[in-house]
């Protein structure tokens, strides 16, 4: 090999070393921090992993809302109109969230089957519905059929 | 009648758009000078019908005409009339003309100020930002025009604005933000047009600069104020959300960033030729891939405007042929580009060249997060979302390395550097800053901590260094005043925008250190303490504002007895889409903001209340307007007003 080629070959593989070497870390760091999504169906199911941050979405049920007297405590149940699940969070909920509105919750299942939210998430006007929520709904009206 | 005017002016503006696209490159290939010669009146013709069409818009919103459906989704009769205005980009079709206008504004504004280039450069320039208006402005007609029409019968009143978009920020991000993406067309089509001519020298490179410059600086200055504008209001205080719609500003920001960067080299020393063709490409592409996230909808986010498969389709295929497009010619031309001159290995060059590839890294992370979902919902294996943990994890540290390479580079010399010169340099820069960082949280907060020494050492080690090179060249001046006026101004502007790195960093840092938040529950005449500082709620009373009534609350701040302020969030329900919104209030000073939102009503009068205490977060912005008003002041230097025809070749600074 001349100097030439050599020096060549130890930059092409030093990009390469470099380059796996940022896409391994960062595949790593994206499977540590990506929050799977369930529909309530499949949390009643009991699909949703226990204490593993997710998020949970459906329609906010009528009447379920429920606040403590003493506290910011809030609790709620979702559901994607075949199953419920309940949730619970502490602080203010977002302006668009209210009955009948589809949101996202953010959290942890605990070891009783009820949801511990972190963050409520309710975007947009009172006609949207999140992505996830209605290709969920579209997929069990199909089977339903 | 009005709105049908528009419709037509902006058919003929894609007329105009699509001669430019071609007549101006065929002569330029054909060495025609006639037909070179039409690319200037047909960027003027271009422009002015494109703003005709804007106006007929804009005229729509201002006389109510909710026959037109956009206007119709957009706006109502009692909007205050400055939101009339800027519901014209508030939604989908009326931002994608915005785009169109201030393309076609770029393309007029070089074609006014290239007196120095030559006639066949110009041609190319200007077609090929013919071509990219084409695409836009057929996008535009057929998916998506603003004119259409609810005929025979149409609404008595508006839909009207996300009350969200009602306020000072929509009128002015958008536009902002819209100049920078867009502004990168004018590098990229400098790069293409460099590419088609086979001319890479440094020539290009200079005639490429200003207006890369001036295009970063607006997108940095729209990303700012959109922080900014979230801050306030959106009500949870927080100033930077890894929205993916954000990220799709960002990204193109950190591409640009390494591109102007890489210019100047390629000015300065005739080389990383090849490498700053392609990132001026990325920076473009990186815009396009934003719109296109924005705009199709495969993203949850508060920017997704109403979805349309078609519509995402159709800016799929323009990314795709652009991409596709100069990546090819990129791969044909490129080769035959050669150096004009070398550099070692610590050199002024080999530091810039590794801070470009940080900010890479950090383009690729932030787009590897913003598409994985979409990569992933693809191809079938389940809804995902990608936290801000990732970001945070992976983009901190990037940008701390970057932060170090930052000084060094400061003071390196072109071509070649000497260890020892460089530690002569920094090694008092370096103890300064380490021992503020370690000072600072000791005087500042209750004792050590490693996030605010490394975060305060950075920016300092910044300061210290620019600060060094700046005193370096009064050494052998003369007179002090003399030297001062002597420096160019592009030298003033990279000082002004290194400095403001500094400061965002101190903001990020001390914002995200000290930051203290509370929401709770507050009866009449219940107080909280947070920071030292007590806040007591005083009661709601029921105001009305033009298109809505709010509860409005009263909070009594006081420091140690002493009142500071009183703060009036609201809680408004706007009459028209019946929708709540919080309005946050907040007392701002350089180095706290108090932050008051209120949340829901509670029994018996109570309200769900939350407080920030926000240190140093007006510096985050503080800084990212420095660094724009440095990108604005190196456009001034009096080098690129000078007929460009004079000094070609590489010119040695």
């Amino acid at each position: 090999m001349t100097p030439k080629r050599k020096k060549r070959l130890i930059i092409i593989l030093s990009i390469v070393f470099g380059t796996s070497l940022i896409v391994g870390l960062v595949m790593y760091s994206l499977n540590q921090n990506i929050n799977l999504f369930y529909s309530a169906s499949q949390i009643a199911n009991g699909e949703a992993p226990v204490g593993a941050r997710i998020r949970a979405g459906g329609m906010v049920v009528d009447g379920s809302v429920k606040r403590a007297t003493d506290s910011l405590r809030v609790s709620f149940a979702l559901t994607d109109y075949e199953h419920t699940v309940n949730v619970v969070f502490t602080g203010i909920l977002p302006d668009l969230f209210r009955e009948g509105q589809g949101i996202i919750a953010q959290g942890k299942m605990d070891e009783n089957g009820i949801f511990q939210a972190i963050e409520v998430l309710a975007k947009h006007d009172e006609n949207y519905m999140p992505p996830e929520i209605a290709e969920t709904m579209k997929a069990k009206k199909e089977a339903a059929q | 009648m009005i709105p049908e005017l528009g419709e037509f002016a902006l058919i003929l503006a894609l007329g105009f758009s699509v001669i430019l696209a071609i007549v101006p490159l065929y002569g330029a290939a054909t060495l025609k000078t006639l037909w070179m010669e039409y690319a200037k009146p047909l960027a003027k013709a271009q422009f002015s019908f494109t703003l005709i069409s804007f106006i007929c818009l804009a005229y729509a919103f201002g006389q109510d005409d909710f026959s037109v459906q956009y206007v119709a989704n957009h706006s109502n009769s009692q909007l205050p009339i400055q939101f009339k205005l800027s519901a014209v980009w508030g939604g989908h079709e009326g931002s994608l003309l915005l785009w169109a206008l201030i393309l076609s504004g770029w393309t007029l504004a070089v074609s006014l100020f290239s007196r120095g280039l030559p006639l066949d450069m110009l041609a190319r320039v200007l077609g090929v930002m013919g071509i990219i208006a084409t695409g836009f402005t057929s996008f535009l007609l057929w998916t998506s025009s603003p004119f259409l029409r609810y005929l025979p019968r149409y609404p008595a009143d508006g839909a009207d604005l996300n009350p969200l978009l009602q306020d000072f920020g929509l009128i002015v991000h958008p536009p902002l933000l819209y100049m920078g993406y867009v502004g990168f067309s004018v590098a990229f089509s400098f790069a293409i047009a460099a590419l088609l001519s086979g001319r890479l020298d440094a020539a290009w490179a200079r005639w490429s600069r200003p207006w890369t410059n001036i295009a970063w600086a607006f997108l940095g200055a729209g990303i700012t104020l959109g922080s900014w504008w979230a801050y306030y209001e959106l009500g949870w205080g927080g100033w930077w959300f890894w929205d993916p719609v954000e990220n799709a500003s960002l990204m193109p920001w950190l591409v640009g960033t390494a591109l102007i960067h890489s210019l100047a080299v390629t000015e300065k020393r005739g080389v990383f030729k090849s490498w700053t063709l392609l990132l001026a490409i990325f920076a473009f592409s990186l815009s396009l891939l934003g719109t296109f996230l924005v705009r199709s909808g495969v993203l949850t986010s508060v920017h997704a405007f109403a979805t349309d498969p078609e519509r995402g389709f159709f800016i799929l295929i323009l990314l795709v042929l652009t991409i596709g497009g100069s990546l090819t010619l990129y791969a044909f031309k490129a080769p035959s580009v050669k150096s004009e001159s070398s550099f070692t290995w610590l050199s002024r060059e080999m530091l810039l060249l590794i801070n470009n590839v940080f900010l890479m890294v950090m383009a690729v992370t932030v787009l590897l997060g913003t598409l994985y979902p979409l990569l992933i919902d693809a191809l079938g294996q389940g809804k995902i979302s990608v936290g801000p943990p990732y970001f945070n994890a992976l983009f901190v540290p990037i940008m701390g390395l970057m932060v170090i390479c930052l000084g060094f580079s400061s003071v390196a010399r072109w071509r070649t550097t000497s260890v020892e010169a460089v530690k002569q340099q920094l090694m008092l820069p370096g103890i300064v800053s380490l021992a503020t960082g370690l000072i600072f949280p000791f005087v500042y907060g209750d004792g050590f901590n490693f996030r605010v020494f490394i975060g305060i050492s950075l920016s300092m080690w910044i300061i210290t260094a620019v600060a060094q090179e700046f005193k370096g060249k009064f050494r052998r001046a003369k007179s002090i005043p003399e030297k001062l006026k002597q420096l160019s101004p592009s030298y003033y502007g990279m000082m002004v925008a290194h400095v403001g790195v500094a400061v965002t960093a101190i903001g990020i840092t001390l914002v995200s250190v000290y930051s203290e938040e509370r929401d709770m529950r507050l009866a009449i005449g219940d107080s909280i303490e947070l920071a030292d500082y007590q806040f007591k709620f005083l009661g709601t009373k029921s105001v009305k504002g033009a298109n809505y009534t709010a509860d409005q609350a009263s909070i009594e701040i006081s420091l140690d007895g002493e009142p500071v302020v009183t703060l009036h969030p609201e809680k408004r329900r706007y009459n028209v889409k019946r929708s709540m919104m919080t309005e946050a209030s907040i007392d701002p000073g350089l180095f706290r903001d108090l932050y008051v939102a209120l949340g829901e009503p509670l029994a018996d009068g109570a309200w769900a209340v939350r407080v920030h205490y926000k240190p140093y977060v007006r510096w985050l912005w503080l800084g990212g307007l420095l660094m724009a008003l440095g990108g604005i002041l190196t456009a001034f230097d009096r080098r690129y007003r000078r007929n460009n025809k004079e000094k070609q070749g590489v010119a040695h600074a």
